[in-house]
Parts: structure tokens; C-alpha cells; sequence
């Protein structure tokens, strides 16, 4: 079998994809892929970091294993899709996470606001995890097989994720007053960075089959949403959508701290290894 | 063989049949399941030490967990947060076994954020560099997995197959470390003494946990009779440091003990003299990490309380709208 | 907040519930893992969760972080019915003695093929 061969076996679908399997690939994704890639793997990456504060300081002990799972599929999709744009341009996973500054992250602001209390980051992740949903089934079908490869493991762990928020947006929803009380406030801070996830920048133009119009998951997934909502006797809050900005490089201010503690101590010791 | 919480620790009465049962069992090394007989003396013994066991874990994830957003790799993120998530499974393991014996896990939890329970003491000494990661991996884990390994066959069952899972799980943890400390010491300069930096201040902590000498534990004895620890502090840590002397020159640095000689007469090793005022000290609360460590146990779980008490609310509900249906 | 991270909790914080108020312990369930198809589940362990859909998530992030299960099964643990341990010389008596239920009980056969 030709090395060729034994990279696209390798990124065979349904096979649990590792970021190890993408480095050695012998093809290079556009650059319009590369960046779409990025947009990808800088919402899981930053994500990640948020979800990682909470282990160790979980409600109970459960939900920390729980949310380190989240944590831990998250920094792998991360590490898949700035693997795979990073065969663009030469650069491996850790060059882009960790030497990249602040306006060249792609992350949308969703991900950049804090945990909050843990109804905060139960509202973040459901708009996330039923967004990623969405997204991931139908890069499932994209016409680039690498991305197709990283979303076909991706969808089924995010599937998981979405699972989870439910389960806790119905429980805080209709726990106890102080529990409703706190989902609803932490809903209505985490709505106005819902928009930003279906604004359909330049970039998409170019990605033809490869990538999703954002703006045409925005119907599934409001219905997805509305039906959640409904069953945990919820309202969708009326607030003001944010302007966004964050896939051309306009952070929310959590941005920079976030990254300065990702990046400290590579960017202490620049050229080393780990 | 069902072991549930809820029907233990009914059956603490004396009873001459029960003794003579208990006493048989040790002596031929079976093990005593949740609703056998047992002493009393027993009992509370093994509710304190597997306790302590699963707050070392809890705690420990502190450390450790501070380094999971700095982590200078995304393979090294990944590689920490799934060991820093192990060490929550472990302390429910470990609170799961505990409770077979009759106390339910939120008493222990209280009595560990009233400062009534302890855990071991390494955990109270600060994570100050990267190094110090690798270092816990290869020096506390190892010294842990040295100390754990008989307690698989700990005569009480629950606690010794919680160990059996842990010890499994475990074995990464302690190569993550070492991994990580040669990669160190065979970067820059600067990472090399960082690494070397970290062995020296994780060294004699690591070997003050296997407890204190022998002559001057005076639990163990009792322990080893009921065959719950199967060797002493001294031999144990006399095997630990054996085996660090071989390892440290793979890593190719240097034990900051420069006495570590193998005895030949004992059949043990010997390591220069540990401060037993300072390992008295930190148990006593007075190291370096011992409020902080506690502050934040105390907050996650006072913060969690409305999480906890909200889903047992809906537990409640969706419960009585059912029974209604029926 | 200890721990000096600056990605860390800075929203909003109600006031904390204190000791005082009354505690919501979860109920303890038991966990039974299938580790393959075709192998019965077998008891992994325990865990605490407020309802049943819980304890089946508790239980696949706690108990197959590993791939060690294809399914799940949770049990209240106190659903769980356990003979009595002070009747088991009664209770498991009959069958001792009784060796011709095992096939080392018939030595005549030894050495003939397929039996």
C-alpha cells in the first residue's frame, strides 16, 4: 500500500480520527480550508479552556468527570482541525494555539465569555453543543474528506454534549426557584452571541462544498432550541444580538486573557519542546 | 453479594459468631464484604483511612488542575485534564468503598471542609512550574502506586477492588510524568533545571508519603494484623527509593539525596534524613498550600449546593408527576 | 477565587447556601457494565445522581471513560434485595455435598473422547 493509500485509510470515516493520523497526510488543504479549519478548531480550542477551569470545581464530583469529557472531546476537535489548517502553511497544532496573537484567532465570542456560575456555562454550552450539532451533521458531507473525517467523530461526542446541556437546562429550569432564577439569567447573557455563529463571512464564498453556510443552520437550530425551551417552560430571551466579529479577528476583551494564560509559558520559552 | 451503603453498618453489635467468623476470614487472608461482622475498631479504621484516601484524591486534583490552562502543548492539555479527571474517579471510587462501611459521602465531604478529615500531606505543598507536573507524575504517583498496589488485596473488598480499578488507571499517570521530565531533561538548559529543580523539592515529600518510620507509626501494626496494609512504611519506601535510583538515570538527572545506598546487610535502601518536623507541621495544617487547598474544596461545594439541590428537586417532581399518571 | 486564573469564574455570584440549609444528598445507585456483546453486565461500582437519567450518564462518564462498555445498566441501590448474612450457613447448606451436580464426579469416563 502507497503512503497516499495509507492516509486516506486513515481518514476513512466511522475510524476514530487522531490528530496524529491528520499531521501525516500528504494532502494540503487550500487556504480558504485552512482558515475555514481554523474557525472550527479556535471555538473547540477556546471552549476547552473555559470547560478546563471547571475540573475541580464542579457542583459534584460526577459533573467534574462530566465536563472534563466535554473539556477533553473538545481539545481533541481542536487539536484535529488546527492540525489539519496548520498542513497549510507548515505549522504544526502547537504553532497555531500557542504563537498565534490575539487578532489572528477565529474563535466567535460565544466561546470566549466566561463560565459564570454553572447555569451560565449549562446556557453557553447548550447554545454550543446544538450549534456544533448542526454544523458537524452536515460537514459530514463536505467534499474535503479530511474535514468530512474530523466531523464525522466530532458529531457523535458533540451529540453527547448536547445531551448533557439538556439534561441540565430541564433540570435548573424546573429545580428549584433559585435554580430557574439563575438559568434564566444565564441564558439572557449567553443570547447575545447566538447570531454571530450564522453570519456568513467572505470566507464562506470560498469554500464551495467543502464547508456550511452558517446562515443556513440557523432554522434547525432554532428549532431545535425552541423545542427545548418549550419543554423546560422557558422563554427565548429578548436581548439585543452582539455584533460579533470574531471570524475576522475582533475578540470579545475575554479574548486576550484567555489567551495570554494558554500561551505563558510556550511563548516563555519559545523553541522548545514539551 | 450485594453491597449497598444503605443496609451497612447495621450489624455493629457484638456477636460471638460474628467475631469468631471475622477472625477466620483474616486468618485464612479471605476478604469481609459490607454486611459481614466486624469489629467495631475495624470498621472505623478503614471508614478513616479509605476516606482519607478519597480526599487525597479530591484535593489533589487542585494542583494539578491549576496547570490544565497553562499546559504548554495541546497533547500535554489533553494528557492533563484526563489525569486530573481519573483523580475524580478514583476519589469516587474510593468514596463509593467508604460508604459500604455506613457513611454516606456527604458526611465525609463536611467533615473534610470542617477540617476533620485529613489527607495526605504532599498535596499542601505548591505546584510552581511545569517541571513540578512531571514531577507529581513520576515521583507522587509513583510513590502512590508503590503504596497502592497491596492494597489490592486489602482484606476488606470493596476497598481492594476500588484499588485493583485505581491501580489500572493509574499506571499512565506515573509514565505521563516521567515523560514529561525527559523531555525536559533533554530540552534548553533552562527546562533541564527546571526539571532538576522539581526532583529536588518533590523528592523528600514523595518518600515522607509512605508515612512515618515504623518505630514511630503507630496505626500500621493493627493495620497489617487485620491484613488491610500488607507492608510496613519503611520497607515500602525503602523499595520506592530503590527503584527511583534506577529511574532518575534514565531521566538523567539527579536524586538531591546524595547518602541513597542500598544496605546490603538490611536487604534495604537507605536515603539521607527526612524532616518528619516539617511532614508534622504540614499535617498539622501549617504548609504552604493547606487554607488555600481548603478554601477552594469549601467554595465548589458550597457553590454547587443550589446545582445539588436543584436536580433532587426535579428528581422529586418528575417522581410525583409520574405517580400522579399511574 | 483562588488559584489566580484569569480565566476563571467572573460572572455572577449569588450569595452562597450555607451549612444551615437543608442538604439534597443523591440518591446512591449501583452500576453494571456489558463490556462486550455477548458478555452479561457486571457490577463496576457505584455512584451518586439525583434521577435514573442521570445515574446512566454519570455511569458512561465514569465507568467507560475507557472503552470499557458497550452498556449500562443503573439500580437503585436500594432496589437492590441481598440475602441475609446471618442465615448463609442455612441458606447456601444444600448444596455442599452435593458433588455428583459436577461432572469431576464421574472418574470412569476419564480418557474416553468428546465426553
Amino acid at each position: 500500500m502507497s503512503e497516499a493509500n495509507a492516509s486516506a485509510t486513515r481518514i476513512t470515516p466511522g475510524n476514530a480520527l487522531r490528530p496524529e493520523d491528520i499531521a501525516l497526510l500528504d494532502t494540503k488543504p487550500s487556504d480558504a480550508v485552512a482558515q475555514y479549519a481554523l474557525w472550527l478548531g479556535d471555538d473547540a480550542l477556546i471552549l476547552a479552556q473555559r470547560l478546563g477551569w471547571w475540573i475541580s470545581r464542579a457542583p459534584e464530583l460526577e459533573e467534574d468527570v462530566a465536563l472534563a469529557n466535554i473539556a477533553l472531546d473538545q481539545i481533541g476537535h481542536a487539536r484535529s482541525f488546527l492540525t489539519y489548517a496548520g498542513r497549510a502553511w507548515d505549522k504544526t497544532e502547537d504553532d497555531l494555539a500557542y504563537f498565534r496573537r490575539e487578532p489572528e484567532f477565529r474563535s466567535v465570542h460565544l466561546v470566549e465569555q466566561p463560565n459564570g456560575d454553572f447555569a451560565r456555562t449549562i446556557a453557553r454550552q447548550f447554545v454550543v453543543a446544538l450549534y456544533q450539532w448542526e454544523l458537524y451533521s452536515r460537514l459530514v458531507g463536505s467534499s474535503d474528506p479530511t474535514l468530512a473525517a474530523i466531523a464525522a467523530k466530532a458529531v457523535k461526542e458533540v451529540d453527547y454534549h448536547r445531551d448533557h446541556s439538556i439534561q441540565w437546562i430541564l433540570r435548573l429550569a424546573q429545580g428549584t426557584d433559585e435554580s430557574r432564577r439563575r438559568m434564566i439569567a444565564g441564558l439572557k447573557l449567553t443570547w447575545p452571541y447566538v447570531e454571530e455563529l450564522f453570519t456568513d463571512y467572505p470566507l464562506v464564498d470560498e469554500l464551495g462544498d467543502a464547508g456550511v453556510r452558517p446562515s443556513t443552520l440557523r432554522e434547525p437550530f432554532d428549532a431545535a432550541v425552541r423545542a427545548i425551551l418549550v419543554e423546560a417552560e422557558l422563554e427565548p430571551p429578548e436581548v439585543p444580538g452582539s455584533v460579533g466579529g470574531g471570524r475576522l479577528g475582533r475578540h470579545s476583551e475575554h479574548l486576550g486573557y484567555i489567551i495570554a494564560e494558554l500561551q505563558v509559558l510556550a511563548r516563555e520559552y519559545p523553541g522548545a519542546s514539551w | 453479594m450485594t453491597t449497598t451503603a444503605i443496609d451497612a453498618g447495621s450489624r455493629a453489635n457484638h456477636d460471638d459468631a460474628g467475631e469468631q467468623q471475622f477472625n477466620e476470614l483474616i486468618a485464612q487472608d479471605s476478604r469481609i464484604e459490607p454486611r459481614d461482622w466486624m469489629p467495631a475498631d475495624y470498621r472505623k479504621s478503614l471508614t478513616r483511612q479509605i476516606s482519607q484516601h478519597a480526599h487525597s484524591e479530591i484535593i489533589g486534583m487542585q494542583p494539578e488542575a491549576n496547570w490544565i490552562t497553562r499546559a504548554p502543548s495541546l497533547k500535554r492539555k489533553a494528557v492533563l485534564m484526563a489525569k486530573v479527571q481519573d483523580e475524580a474517579g478514583h476519589g469516587l471510587y474510593l468514596y463509593s468503598a467508604a460508604e459500604t462501611l455506613g457513611t454516606p459521602r456527604d458526611k465525609m465531604t463536611e467533615d473534610l471542609i470542617a477540617g476533620k478529615a485529613r489527607y495526605s500531606s504532599i498535596f499542601n505543598y505548591p505546584v510552581l512550574t511545569w517541571a513540578d507536573i512531571g514531577a507529581i507524575g513520576w515521583l507522587v504517583d509513583g510513590a502512590a502506586i508503590c503504596n497502592q498496589v497491596p492494597l489490592c488485596r486489602a482484606s476488606y473488598g470493596p476497598y481492594g477492588r476500588a484499588m485493583v480499578r485505581i491501580c489500572k488507571e493509574e499506571s499512565f499517570h506515573q509514565r505521563q510524568g516521567f515523560e514529561i521530565l525527559l523531555e525536559l531533561a533533554n530540552g534548553t538548559p533552562e527546562q533541564r533545571a527546571m526539571a532538576q529543580d522539581a526532583v529536588n523539592r518533590w523528592y523528600a515529600p514523595s518518600l515522607m508519603m509512605f508515612g512515618p518510620p515504623d518505630e514511630d507509626s503507630p496505626n500500621s501494626q493493627q493495620s497489617m494484623l487485620w491484613n488491610i496494609k500488607r507492608f510496613s512504611n519503611d520497607e515500602l519506601r525503602s523499595r520506592f527509593v530503590g527503584m527511583m535510583v534506577e529511574q532518575v538515570r534514565a531521566l538523567g538527572l539527579e536524586l538531591p539525596n546524595k547518602e541513597v545506598r542500598f544496605n546490603e546487610e538490611t536487604g534495604r535502601w537507605e536515603h539521607g534524613p527526612l524532616d518528619w518536623n516539617e511532614f508534622k507541621e504540614v499535617l498539622a495544617g501549617r504548609g504552604p498550600c493547606n487554607a488555600q487547598r481548603m478554601e477552594r474544596r469549601r467554595e465548589a461545594h458550597e457553590e454547587g449546593a443550589w446545582v445539588r439541590e436543584a436536580a433532587a428537586a426535579y428528581a422529586e417532581k418528575q417522581a410525583l408527576k409520574h405517580a400522579q399518571a399511574a | 477565587m483562588t488559584g489566580g486564573s484569569t480565566t476563571g469564574d467572573d460572572g455572577a455570584k449569588a450569595p452562597s447556601s450555607g451549612p444551615q440549609e437543608p442538604r439534597a444528598a443523591w440518591p446512591l445507585w449501583e452500576v453494571f457494565v456489558r463490556s462486550s456483546r455477548g458478555l452479561s453486565h457486571v457490577h463496576a461500582g457505584s455512584l451518586h445522581a439525583p434521577d435514573a437519567q442521570m445515574a446512566l450518564r454519570n455511569a458512561r462518564d465514569l465507568y467507560t471513560r475507557r472503552n470499557e462498555g458497550v452498556s449500562l445498566w443503573v439500580v437503585p441501590a436500594t432496589s437492590i434485595i441481598t440475602s441475609d448474612p446471618d442465615a448463609k450457613d442455612q441458606f447456601f447448606e444444600s448444596p455442599q455435598g452435593k458433588d455428583y451436580r459436577h461432572a469431576t464426579y464421574y472418574t470412569k469416563s476419564e480418557g474416553v473422547k468428546h465426553l
